[in-house]
């Protein structure tokens, strides 16, 4: 293996399909719905049906979603733009034909850069996002019959089209990964992939090592989760490698993919493309994109993962791990954006929020979104361990506290009377009980058993049921034994 | 003057879904290359200078904000299917071949 993965090298393109999460389809007014859960047909009008007279129109709020993505992309957003129609008969699209775009598509010549195996950046050029209108859904039955649920059909939908730039699976993931990250910054998609809001296919085709040519290519869909991308992408690879070192050629197809026996099978194959037979879409006029717009939307773009990481790592300090995955999922990013406005110092706050909060989280099944613990919540918490008014370990469990009762920490503190002890007398005199009353273990610590100072470090802060000062308590444990020593 | 194979006229019924008799498909292929014929005579205008367009009428930009107002009961979605069954069209499964 290792032998062959010298010669041969990996040539991969990724093509992906994302709905767009507008309230309406792409060319009606009509309810876009969960299509995997809401009652089948339930979301259709005669357009989605492909009804003679239908009259489609362009869903505004889809194409500027679109030119959010583009942006993103690093893309030129193209001033002219046209819907075509691309024929070809089958039960999914009833009128016969799908609305897309072909010659003139939204957005062009963009890039995105992800993390390569070392570390370094690796650039993958986009080739093109166009817009098109999602299909309807079939499901065979055994009876030789096929049913047919239109809700789906009509959908906003965004091709993104890469360069096939990667190399290996890995770098495939990056990119996918990549990619549906930034589509959730940008709420035009969920980033669900089981329910087929996001769906990849992968073109594969190899090359000897050193070579730059371009070979056939096999074509793998149906791939529903990042794990189905990657092992596709590695089985593919493997059997290209087999048959070109058996002698044989590569031969052009469009596969599936089957999770649970890890191969890759045929798939019946629409029409090729060049039967598709495209051309102008008459019902709709064209698309003209101008600079104001583009402007326009730009202005609303948000702050993109990318910028948000480097952010961190410079402006506010934070280790690399720990901006990558406070970067990770938005609404977290905003959470803490959010605690670092309100005052709170960006590296406690990163702490407490990856290795506290998100153990929660975790725990309870909840998203940040819906957590107790707001940002402000949290930052007050920090301010009462900055004032001493509590340690860390009971700000633990005030933190527990004020994410199932909803309560401020101020309120928590004060109610179960959690404020430390940092005054001298009462800690003094716990000191001196246990020293009376472990006479031994004095004797055993003065002898020479330094380690021993632990256990009555241990025994003063269980008297003062952890409230006390940790620092305070320290000091005058300290200067008592020292007094001890001295004798 | 335009001729369409006989090939042309299998393949345009193939993407048709349409099944011809040796019959229909003559009648077809003379038909569909006098269309061709009469469409032709637009070569006959001296386009020079004129830039392609994908649209006869001089408009731009027809667009709708995104609301839900055109969304139909599933009787009326239903109503001209041949067979439904689970609320939705059943069909003669497609099979390539």
């Amino acid at each position: 293996m290792s032998e062959t993965l010298t010669k041969f090298e990996a040539v991969i393109g990724l093509e992906i399909h994302a709905e767009m999460l507008t309230q309406s389809k792409m060319f009606s007014g009509c309810r876009v719905v969960d299509s995997v859960e809401a009652a089948p047909n339930s979301a259709v009008d005669p357009l989605s049906l492909g009804m003679p007279g239908m009259l489609p129109v362009i869903n505004r709020s889809a194409v500027e979603m679109a030119m959010k993505v583009g942006l993103a992309l690093n893309c030129e957003i193209n001033a002219y733009n046209a819907f075509e129609r691309k024929n070809y008969f089958y039960p999914d699209l009833p009128k016969g034909y799908q609305i897309t775009q072909y010659a003139h598509p939204v957005a062009t010549n963009g890039y995105l850069d992800i993390k390569g195996a070392s570390g370094e950046t690796k650039r993958v050029r986009i080739r093109r996002a166009h817009i098109e209108e999602d299909t309807g859904k079939l499901t065979h039955l055994s009876d030789g019959r096929s049913l047919v649920d239109y809700n789906r059909a009509g959908v906003p939908l965004l091709e993104i089209v890469s360069e096939p730039d990667m190399r290996t699976a890995e770098e495939a993931l990056a990119f996918a990964t990549k990619i549906r990250q930034i589509l959730r910054y940008l709420d035009v998609n969920t980033g669900d992939m089981e329910k087929g809001i996001i769906r990849f296919e992968a073109n594969i085709s190899i090359r000897p090592l050193g070579s730059d040519a371009l070979n056939t290519r096999v074509e793998v869909k149906n791939l529903n989760s990042f794990r189905s991308l990657t092992s596709s992408i590695e089985y593919q690879i493997a059997q290209q490698i087999e048959t070109v070192e058996g002698g044989s050629v590569v031969e052009q197809a469009t596969l599936g993919w089957d999770e649970d026996r890890k191969q890759t099978y045929s798939q019946r194959s629409k029409e090729d493309a060049h039967d598709y037979r495209y051309f102008p879409e008459p019902d709709l006029p064209p698309l003209i994109i101008g600079p104001d717009w583009i402007d326009r939307v730009r202005e609303q773009l948000v702050e993109l993962p990318d910028s948000k990481l480097r952010r961190y790592l410079t402006e506010l300090g934070l280790p690399s791990y720990d901006a990558e995955v406070i970067v990770e999922d938005r609404p977290v990013a905003e959470w803490f954006d959010a605690a670092v406005a309100a005052g709170g110092d960006p590296k406690t706050v990163a702490n407490w929020l990856i290795n506290n909060l998100f153990a929660l989280m975790n725990e309870h099944k909840q998203t940040i979104e819906n957590s107790r613990v707001s940002p402000q919540g949290m930052v007050d918490l920090l301010a009462l361990i900055e004032a001493e008014t509590i340690n860390k370990n009971t700000a633990k469990s005030v933190l527990v506290d004020m994410f199932l009762s909803g309560q401020t920490a101020k309120t928590i503190v004060e109610e179960k009377g959690l404020a430390q002890i940092s005054d001298d007398g009462p800690i003094l005199t716990i000191i001196q009980t246990i020293i009376d009353d472990n006479p031994q273990m004095v004797a055993n610590y003065l002898g020479g058993k330094d380690k021993l100072r632990g256990w009555f470090m241990g025994q003063v802060m269980r008297e003062l049921r952890g409230k006390g000062n940790p620092a305070l308590v320290n000091r005058l444990l300290d200067q008592k034994l020292g007094e001890l020593k001295k004798r | 003057m335009s001729t369409l194979s006989l090939q042309d006229v299998e393949k345009i019924a193939l993407l048709a879904r349409l099944y011809l008799t040796p019959e229909e498909k003559a009648k077809y292929q003379q038909q569909l290359s006098d269309v061709l014929t009469y469409v032709e005579q637009l070569s006959e205008l001296d386009l020079d200078g004129v830039p392609p367009q994908a649209h006869a009428v001089a408009q731009q930009n027809i667009m709708r904000e995104d609301e839900v107002n055109s969304t139909i009961p599933i009787n009326k979605a239903l109503g001209n299917a041949a067979a439904t069954a689970d609320d939705q069209f059943a069909i003669q499964a497609v099979f390539d071949e």
